[in-house]
């Protein structure tokens, strides 16, 4: 190699060494304190902890309520994935489908809700209106709502690329719509599908201003509010928040490593096109 | 085949439902309401014309600095975001060791709940024990310590770095699928015509990544005008209204009881992001309209 080129080499694993250290260091802040006691933790140093505390976890999933939490999360998290995607894939499978012109503006109006903005306050009406104020439901069919026009817009052009042949084929079998599009188009799906389950699934987790408006009683708050009313309460003891913190996130960062190549693939799909 | 019977308009019904009970109806709606006195206060709604839309853009009241607020923070994130973003796409195509550990790590600060990343931060930018100001005295550059969040004239940038540093994996990794999805041929063509590492980066890779650019600035802006989470975390509007957004005063007029000026403030968001919204589309769908 040239010596250009080396110096070229390590100048750019340098940068990227310096970039990583800049993102992953507020991370590895909050984990190596969640391992400390109380009083090590106040200065919130990176300095390994000289006493290991891992009855931390313990004390905050007990004084934090994290259980009930952890349960609303995931019932409102797989809730609403499931919803969202048999719901999305079939409207998808559908428009895209049809050919005529009242499809693809349906289709577009669909679209057009990546961008909608929420109006919380009118929001809020309506979910009175409905009953759905205050009720794990509501929160599930509204996480169901927000995330459908882009899973219909991933899915829509996932499902235009499948072949009509292979629904004519199963027609001329004898299947009904029902049995087309669970028997034979659904499975097909897969990769898609998992797309949409993992990327509703960081959003559901993560999201935090639907409940915040739309639940009144604590007792229905998932983990991202509950760690912060947690932080509010015990703000002086950052072990525990860091804690609290690293339970919470645990969820979405396993499910980032398992599905990252799914999440890759969603995000930029749209943006672009091969 | 019959497309009527073998593809039922009833499959889109559990989408549409939703959709438009729970996005559709609560816009337009709102966008009526912003033309009432709806209130906590009282049971009786009445009409009261544009009264709620010369409240927001009186020069009497915050809303207008909100606007402005929200502007700032669209074009300053949509810019670093962007060109942090790209440069850090070109560094990773590149041969570099552990290139997929930095690409994982890099994308790592988009999948944390925000409303947790402003609580790092907020210990981070502490002014007396923070990490940040801890590093700046040890390295000897304690003047530059300051009150992060606290100083009303730097909190708002401090604020927008925060979600940079949240936000720019994510951009990064649209441009690297994109740089990935240019044909190496060109690379080499100009390669062997000689063209300099920055010659390359203009005339191969920034015209090719044009879809992707457009892309992502519109994501960028219809997130950066939709902001609450970061700021609500971070500083919740303060110190003073410096760090106020559109979406914080909707917050508090909503917690104050002031429906009617929340909703407003809302409507002239959606209108707004609508004109946005339809050229966003047009972006998206481009080859499938063509079609």
């Amino acid at each position: 190699m040239k010596p250009r080129k080396i110096a070229n080499s390590i100048a750019t694993n340098t940068i990227a060494c310096i970039v990583s250290l800049i993102l992953i260091i507020p991370l590895l802040l909050i984990l190596v304190n969640s391992f400390k006691t109380s009083l090590a933790a106040s200065d919130m140093t990176l300095a390994l902890p000289k006493e290991w505390r891992f009855d931390n976890f313990k004390v905050v999933i007990e004084k934090g309520k994290l259980d009930t939490a952890f349960f609303n999360s995931l019932i409102y998290s797989a809730g609403s994935v499931t919803l969202c995607v048999i719901l999305a894939a079939m409207a998808s499978f559908v428009l895209s489908r049809r050919k005529g012109k009242s499809s693809k503006i349906l289709y577009l109006f669909f679209v057009l809700g990546i961008t909608m903005p929420i109006n919380f306050v009118s929001l809020m009406k309506v979910m009175q209106v409905l009953h759905l104020y205050n009720t794990r439901g509501g929160i599930i069919l509204l996480y169901a709502a927000l995330q459908m026009p882009f899973s219909v817009f991933l899915m829509y052009g996932f499902i235009s690329k499948i072949p009509r042949e292979i629904d004519e084929a199963a027609v001329i079998d004898g299947c009904r719509p029902l049995q087309l599009f669970f028997q034979v188009i659904l499975p097909l799906l897969k990769p898609v599908m998992i797309t949409v389950m993992v990327l509703t699934f960081l959003n559901t987790w993560n999201e935090f201003v639907l409940p915040l408006y739309f639940t009144g009683s604590t007792d229905k708050w998932p983990m991202t509010l509950a760690v912060y009313n947690f932080f509010g309460i015990y703000f002086k003891d950052w072990n525990l928040i860091c804690a609290d913190i690293v339970l919470t996130s645990l969820p979405v960062i396993i499910v980032y490593f398992l599905g990252q190549k799914h999440i890759v693939s969603g995000m930029t799909s749209g943006a672009v096109k091969g | 085949m019959n497309e009527k019977r073998a593809y039922p308009l009833y499959f889109v019904y559990g989408a549409l439902v939703l959709y438009v009970a729970l996005c559709v109806i609560p816009g337009l709606i709102g966008v009526g309401y912003s033309f009432t006195d709806w209130s906590s206060y009282s049971d009786e709604i009445k009409f009261v014309g544009l009264k709620n839309f010369k409240t927001v853009f009186s020069a009497d009241e915050n809303y207008l600095k909100y606007l402005n607020n929200t502007l700032l923070f669209t074009v300053v994130t949509t810019i670093c975001k962007s060109i942090i973003g790209l440069a850090l796409a070109v560094l990773l195509t590149k041969k570099i060791r552990g290139l997929n550990i930095h690409r994982a790590i890099m994308y790592m600060p988009a999948v944390i709940s925000t409303l947790i990343v402003g609580m790092i931060f907020k210990s981070i930018l502490n002014p007396q024990s923070g990490l940040l100001n801890e590093f700046l005295r040890s390295i000897g550059l304690g003047s530059l310590a300051l009150k992060w969040l606290a100083d009303s004239k730097i909190a708002f940038w401090s604020v927008m770095a925060v979600d940079i540093w949240k936000g720019v994996g994510y951009i990064m990794t649209i441009f690297i699928a994109g740089i990935m999805a240019i044909s190496p041929a060109y690379y080499e063509a100009a390669e062997i015509d000689g063209a300099s590492g920055w010659q390359k980066f203009r005339s191969i890779t920034l015209p090719l990544l044009m879809p992707a650019i457009s892309v992502t600035t519109v994501l960028n802006v219809l997130y950066g005008l939709k902001v609450f989470d970061i700021i609500y975390s971070l500083t919740n509007g303060g110190p003073g209204y410096a760090t106020e957004v559109l979406y914080t005063g909707v917050y508090k007029e909503f917690s104050k009881g002031r429906y009617a000026v929340g909703t407003t403030l809302s409507s002239v968001m959606f209108i707004f992001m609508l004109i946005v919204g339809y050229f966003m589309i047009k972006v998206m769908t481009k080859e499938e309209v063509e079609e």
